[in-house]
This record gives C-alpha cells, structure tokens and sequence, in this order.
C-alpha cells in the first residue's frame, strides 16, 4: 500500500504561487483562505545573501499530532496513500486540530468543519498529480509514494539533499524540501 | 448539453449557409456571440474548451475547464507552445476575471464632470449612437485623424479596424514606449531587427544565462520562466545584475547589485574587457560585424575599475561574471529583457545589450538567440483603408523620434495637449489604463480637457475609465472570440481565441462592438461578414487547416523550419549595411552616439531613495488587482527598503507610510517591507497598485501608485520611450 508523499525542490521554485491559485480553483477554497502558500526564507545581510523559496502546506505527517487529538475521528489517516484526511461531516470545528498542528495547515472552513490540504486525493486516484504538481511552471514538484524504492521523489531524495519543515517537532512530515 | 457539441453545429450551419456568400454590408442581426445561450439549461458534468490566455501579453494557450455550467477552472493547453500544459498564477487565476464582482457591467455615458464618476447606464444602441455623433463632428471638422486610440492586446483588432476605415491613422500601445520598445529599437539598429514577443533566448539550450534588471521568476511570462527553470536545474550558470536581491538573484551564481541607472557602465566595462582579452567570436564579428574597429577604439576608455566604481560592484565580481559568461559562448544569452524603459537612454542600453550577445556570437545559435519562424495564415478580403495627407500626430514624418518604429503614446497625448502638428480631439482607449501606462498622470488628465470624445473599453473600470465620456463594457476573453494568433517562435503556432463561458450582464465582444460602431458611422461594408466565426473560419480553412480542428485543439502547430545555425540557418541582417553595426552610421547621421556611452544619472539627494518597479508574479499591470482569487495572492504592493536603513529611519516591517517624490506628489499609504535584499540608495515596489477608482471596490486605495509617483520622466530621443525609474522619494510617516 502507498504512502504518499511530496518532494519539492526550492532551488526551482520562485515563488510565484500558482500552486496556491490551483489548489484554490481545484478544490473550491473559500475566498480569504489557502491549503497551500509560500515562504520566502532569507539568510544573510545584504549584499551576502541566499534564499529559499518553499511551498508550503499540510505534511501528511507519519506521525499527526491533528488525528491524535481529534475528539470525533474526523480527522483521520486514510488507508489510500496513508494521507491525513478530514471528515467533513464527521467535524464539530473544536479547532483542537487547527492548535495541534505545528505547520498551521488547518483552517475552519466557513461552512463550519476543519479544512486543509488533501494531496488532491481525488486527482490521485484518478492517475493524476495533485493540482500545485501539475500547475507549476517550474515543475518544482514531485508527488508519490514513499514506499516504492524505485518512484521518482525516492530517487530525488537518495541523489539530493533535502530537509523537512520542523524535524524537531517529532512529526514526522512527508513533504521534502530539496537545496 | 454538449457545448462543443454545440458550437460545432453552429459552425456547420455557418459554413453552409454564409460561408463564401459574405456579401458586403451584411447586418448582425443578434446571433448569439457566445458558446452558451443565455438561457440553455446547465449542462451536468465537466465540459472541456481550449481557448488562449489575455491576463497577459504571453497569449498561453489554456483548456477552461466548465462544471455543470460554471466556469470551475483554466488549466494549460499541452499542445501549446506558450504554456505548455500549464498557466502561470494569472492564467490559472483567470477564473476570477470572469466572476469578479467589480466587471463592468452595463454601457455607460457621463453625465457629471470628466472624472467625478457620475453615469448612466445606457442602451449599447445609445451608446454607439453617442460616439458615433461625436465621431462624425469630430472629423467634419477636423478630420478623421484627429481621432487617435491606445490600446494593449488582441482584442482590439475589430474596433482598430473600424477607426481605420474611417480613417483614424493615430494608434498607440504604451507597450512600445513604456515597455519594450526601446530594446527593440537598440536590436533593430544592431541586427537590423527587433524581437518581438515571446522573445526568441534559447533558454532550453543555454550554458549562461545574463539578466540585466530582468526578474525572471517575478515576471511570469510562462513558456521562458518554465526554460528558466529548467536552466537551474541543468545548473546553468547564472547571473543577475539588479539593484534587488530579485528571485533570479537568488538562483544566480553572481549577482551584481548595481547602483540604479549604471547598467550601460557596466555593460560597456565588459565589452572593453572581453574585447582586449580576446574573449569574443572572432570569426562571427570578422564575417558579419561592421565597424567593429572603430567600436573597439571607442570603448577603450571603460575600465573594470571605472565600472566599479560606478555601480559599486566590485572589480573582481565584475571581471569574474565576464569570464563566466564570455567562456560558454555562444551558448550564452545577454537577455535583452522587456519593460526595458528605465532612464531614457534605454534604446542605447538596449544597444549595449545588443552589441554584448554580437560578441558573443549567438545570434541564430543554438542556446542563444534563435531566429523566430511564423506561420502563414491567409487574411479575410476587406476593404481597403482611405489614404490620409497628415502625417502622423505623435512623430510627424519621423521627426521628433528618428529612430521610432512603432507611435509613441505620449507623442499623442503631447499633440492633443498642444493641438500640434492638428489638434487630436477623440481617444478610443482599449484595455490599457493610461492613468498608470503613461508617464505624469498630471498630463494625461491636462490632454484629456482638450477632448470631444474619450472612449474606454474595457472589462473593469480602470481609473482611465473614470473620466471617459462613455465606457463600453467588454466581456472577459473567456467569454468571447477574437481575431487569430498567428505566433512566431520555434515553430509558428495558430491558436484560437473562443468563448467558454456566457458572460454574466449586458457586456458584448470587441468584434461586435466593432460591428455595431461601422453600421452606425455609415461603414458597414467595413464588417463584410455575419459575425467573427464566420471571419474566423474563412482564414483558417483558407489557410489550408480544418477550423473544427482547432475549436477542438485551440492551437495547430505550423511546420518546423530551421531557427539557429546548428539546423541549416543562413544568417542575414538587416541593417542598412547588412551587416551587425557595432559602429551606428545610422545613429551618427542623425547625430547620436554611434556606440552608446555612460551617462550619470545621479544620485538620490539627501533623505531620498531612488524608486525602481517591477512585476508581481500574480499581477498584470493595473488591471488584475481586483480579480479576486489574484488579490487573494497580493492585496497591496509594499515598499522594499533596505532593514539597516529602514532600522535608521525607525520604520518598522509592515507599518503605513507614504512616499513623497522630488516634485512633492505624495502617494497612497503603503507597507514597509524592510529587508537586506535591497541596496540601502533604493527603494522598490511592485506597479500598478494604488487605485483610485472607486468602482474597482476590491483594489480601491489598496497600495501605492508608481506611477502616480514617476512625475519627473526622461524622454529616450531615439524613440520616445519614457522612463520609470528617474524619480526620487523620502518617506512621510503615518500619524
């Protein structure tokens, strides 16, 4: 069985947020709200400087603090790609979740439940990327499944250095970042 | 129901009944333009149409994407060479002109004073009446030429059309002389010719890659930032010249932050030091060059160590990005960049710019410039315009701006201030807002007092549109035809505008309103056909391809013809020598610098910055800040200053200020972004913000205007460009 994940590669990305504007159409977003968004990170004093451009949004954490402190189930692990998943009708809108979350990819959607990044699961399961991999102009993004040795981000993880968003938190997230 | 079900039908039906038979003066008698009619029943499901992309001049050809009726989403065309299966933030963000709340909505006619945004909502009959009683004046008493148009992009072809059948002869984009222009000229004076858009760097296939002030990455003209991204990833080499640690900076293996307005010193300290080392194409300038000597000998004078000091770039920094990019000729590209009109000696620039790719020897090279190939598409038969005795307002006979191939907007707007060399007494402006396009707001408001017409177009009320006599609300181009892209670029492309989608009140297509203008001026055999698919169809199946074909693909890819000399080119220039004319006689005739040469632009008086702009990935323009899913992006613009400055000065990241320029004009409150990736003379933020329309509720007083701020402005004497970084600004602080 997949475990999804998703390899991102920064040296790549400008930051030009197409990947939030797709996510918003796809998935019908509300407006004022993002299951996806960019950070600039910028080291250095001028004119020595270096910068790291992510996209960012929900982990997909192996270990998910936001399905552990859900009091109704909503919020779950879903058995297709292992993918952190959200209920709706399952969801009181406690916010527990939305606090749980070290990477703030939660909101609580106006219709009253808990939002925030599928991996587009819909698409997946139709053979496709998620929306942000197949919008990109940069083609900065790589979707899929962390358990086969031989698919495409494993590849990319063994040949390039990479780090994760909060290692220290213990979460364990499965979106990667490339330098 | 099936909408390309429908639409195919609708052609059949076309084709056999009017096809051929278009007999002139043929009426439009009220087809529904659209693909949906307005009251068919919602079709269930997801229906699939390709159309191309306005949000901006790259044209990507996209597929939207309709869902039980609605417009759900617009993603890339994979047979389109623009896009190539994906859209930038704003084609994808298009979805949000089509339901932005703010559209126009219905024809409007002054009835206040210019500019107080006092209307009535009109009839299309009412209004086309207006403006044709107006017109008709106009020329009886002037002439037809003293109805001059501005405009930006494809949908303005019909209505342009009918003006020039009347006989208007003045027709402006400020894409030459605010954008582009000034690098087209400085190419055409080189190679003897410009280059046009998409430009033609071989991004793909190249070593190196220079920008000089371009932000690739900032800028999303898709198809070369997807190339651009590709570079990095191949680690090309990288090297950006900008005052700002830009998004290109930071994938870059040198950046030269340069002073602001010292890029030709730069430019010239390069040539002169890959010249004397030897580090050029010796062979490419021996058999094509001209002058070359002479060109050698006048740039001499410009040390590594002047440039330094110059643009406060280190000597050895300098000297390093030369080598870098000297040694992987000439698979190297000095990209020429695009809204190039910076300080008003942007054409000589542009000609450095030039003149370094020469020495490199990448014109028609592969991973350099190639050379664009197009596809021939036949034209639809109609009449011919009438001949005009004036010349042309803007640059009578050549004469104010030699070297301008293209009207100047700001030649117009000074010719209806002056009535010189004959007063200009209408303007039809097109989908561009001139409040921000043009230089010193102040002026273009003078040049309005002096008019009996003005006339906006467009599909939300802009702050142009605000003064205009009467405002015609255009649909979205998601919800229209227009006329054919013929693209030139590694292949030529044909791409197909049409309609996916109904629009949402009484707005109509540029064509129609075309249609409508020529019947009420009395020149309708101007139109000679039932409507645009008709037009459409005759030039696409003339041209020897199946116009059901392309509604179903919305792009044919013409024939692969050599474009480098690596696949068989044969270079040729031309130049009036045919040659690459390092040395200008062309320039020296008239007087100018036959090699450009340095000229200070100074520095920021005590307390003050210089303002540079750019671009925001997800804005075009002024005109995408209402959309709504592309203001969700960005709301308002900020002023970058440096953190250490901004540290003396006690302003703090995202509070309010305003910026106060040399000449006192004060703009709308905007944030402070304070950040180390800006030199601390400079300040930067991104244009087209800053709205004063009230109609444009979403954008309204969101951000500051750089355009309101650039009220002191050089006039390039090459052609006429105008510059938008000349201006100084201090901070005024929030009480």
């Amino acid at each position: 069985m997949a475990r999804f994940g998703m390899v991102i590669d920064t040296r790549k990305c400008v930051g030009c947020m197409d990947c939030v504007v797709a996510c918003q159409t796809e998935n019908d977003v509300p407006e004022g709200y993002c299951r996806d968004w960019i950070t600039t990170e910028v080291r250095g004093t001028f004119p020595s400087l270096t910068m790291e451009i992510r996209s960012e949004r929900c982990n997909h954490c192996d270990n998910p603090p936001c399905v552990y402190c859900c009091p109704t189930g909503a919020s779950h692990v879903e058995n297709f790609g292992k993918t952190v998943q959200v209920t709706a009708n399952r969801c009181i809108g406690c916010k527990a979740c939305v606090a749980a979350c070290p990477y703030g990819a939660r909101f609580i959607n106006p219709k009253g439940y808990a939002d925030k990044c599928t991996f587009c699961m819909h698409r997946v399961k139709e053979g496709k990327d998620p929306a942000c991999v197949s919008v990109c102009p940069t083609r900065c993004m790589h979707f899929g499944d962390l358990d086969d040795p031989k698919s495409p981000v494993n590849e990319l993880l063994r040949t390039r250095t990479h780090h994760t968003l909060l290692p220290e938190a213990g979460t364990k997230p499965r979106v990667y970042y490339l330098t | 129901m099936d909408i390309t079900r429908i639409s195919r039908r609708r052609f059949l039906k076309i084709t056999a009944g009017t096809f051929g038979a278009a007999a002139a003066g043929v009426q439009w008698h009220g087809l529904a333009p659209f693909a949906i009619a307005a009251d068919a029943p919602a079709a269930k499901g997801v229906v699939e149409i390709p159309t191309f992309c306005e949000m901006c001049f790259w044209r990507c050809g996209g597929i939207a994407h309709i869902r039980d009726g609605k417009l759900w989403k617009f993603e890339g065309n994979p047979l389109d060479p623009q896009s190539r299966g994906r859209l930038c933030p704003r084609g994808t963000g298009a979805v949000g002109a089509h339901t932005d709340p703010d559209r126009l909505r219905k024809p409007l006619v002054r009835v206040g004073d210019r500019g107080k945004e006092q209307w009535k909502a009109v009839t299309w009959d009412e209004a086309f009446t207006y403006i044709a009683d107006k017109m008709k004046a106009i020329k009886a008493q002037h002439g037809a030429e003293s109805i001059a148009m501005f405009n930006h992009g494809v949908g303005v072809r019909f209505i342009q059309h009918v003006l020039k059948s009347y006989g208007c002869t003045n027709f402006a984009g400020p894409s030459f002389a605010q954008c582009r222009g000034p690098r087209d000229v400085g190419f055409t004076l080189t190679f003897g010719s410009g280059l046009g858009s998409p430009e033609p760097t071989d991004i793909r296939n190249t070593d190196c890659l220079v920008l000089v002030g371009s932000h690739l990455g900032e800028n999303m003209h898709n198809s070369q930032v997807q190339e651009f991204a590709e570079a990095i990833e191949r680690r090309v080499p990288i090297i950006v010249v900008d005052p700002r640690f830009s998004v290109a900076a930071s994938k870059a293996k040198y950046w030269l932050p340069v002073k602001p307005g010292t890029d030709i010193a730069l430019l010239l300290a390069w040539m002169n030091l890959l010249v004397t080392e030897g580090r050029y194409d010796k062979a490419f300038v021996e058999k094509h060059g001209l002058g070359f000597d002479k060109f050698a000998a006048e740039i001499k004078q410009y040390s590594v160590e002047w440039a330094a000091q110059e643009t406060g770039v280190d000597a050895s920094l300098i000297r390093a990005a030369a080598l870098e990019f000297a040694a992987r000729r000439p698979a190297t590209i000095v990209h020429p960049g695009r809204r190039v009109n910076w300080y008003g000696d942007d054409t000589q620039r542009s000609r450095a710019i030039a003149l370094l790719n020469a020495l490199m020897g990448n014109w028609g090279r592969k991973g350099g410039l190639f050379i664009q190939t197009g596809m021939k598409v036949e034209a639809y038969p109609l009449p011919k315009y009438p001949k005009s005795d004036k010349p042309l307002a803007d640059n009578p006979d050549g004469t104010k701006y030699p070297f301008a191939d293209e009207a100047v907007t700001t030649g117009i707007r000074e010719a209806t201030l002056t009535g010189k060399p004959y007063p200009i007494k209408g303007w039809f402006v097109y989908s561009t807002n001139l409040i921000q396009a043009l230089p010193n707001e102040a002026e273009t408001l003078k040049a309005i007092q002096n008019l009996d017409l003005l006339v906006v177009v467009d599909t939300i009320p802009s702050e142009i549109a605000g003064y205009a006599d009467v405002v015609l609300p255009e649909v979205t181009f998601l919800e229209r035809y227009d006329e054919l892209l013929a693209g030139w670029g590694r292949t030529g492309w044909l791409a197909l505008r049409q309609p996916v989608i109904n629009a949402p009140a009484d707005q109509k297509p540029g064509w129609w309103m075309a249609q409508q203008l020529a019947a009420k001026l009395g020149i309708p055999e101007s139109m000679p056909f039932k409507d645009i698919e008709e037009y459409l169809a005759y030039r696409v199946e003339k041209s020897g391809y199946s116009f059901a074909d392309l509604k179903k693909k919305g792009v044919i890819l013409g024939p692969k013809k050599p474009i480098t000399v690596e696949e068989g080119l044969e270079l040729s220039f031309d130049t009036p020598s045919g040659k690459v004319e390092f040395w200008s006689d062309q320039l020296a005739k008239k007087g100018f610098d036959p090699v450009p040469k340095y000229k200070n632009h100074g520095t920021a008086p005590a307390g003050h910055f210089r303002l540079i702009t750019g671009r925001a990935p997800v804005h075009t323009f002024s005109r995408t800040q209402t959309n709504p899913l592309l203001a969700g992006m960005m709301r308002e613009n900020e002023v970058w200053v440096n953190a250490a400055t901004a540290g003396s000065l006690g302003l703090k990241n995202g509070q309010f200020v305003k910026l106060k320029n040399q000449d006192g004009v004060v703009s709308n409150r905007i944030r402070v972004k304070a950040t180390q990736r800006i030199r601390p003379d400079t300040v930067y933020m991104v244009y087209g913000f800053g709205h004063t329309n009230k109609m444009l509720k979403r954008a309204y007083q969101k951000g500051a205007s750089a355009a309101q701020l650039n009220t002191k402005y050089e006039t390039d004497p090459l052609m006429g460009g105008t510059s938008i970084h000349s201006n100084f600004v201090t901070f005024v602080k929030e009480a």
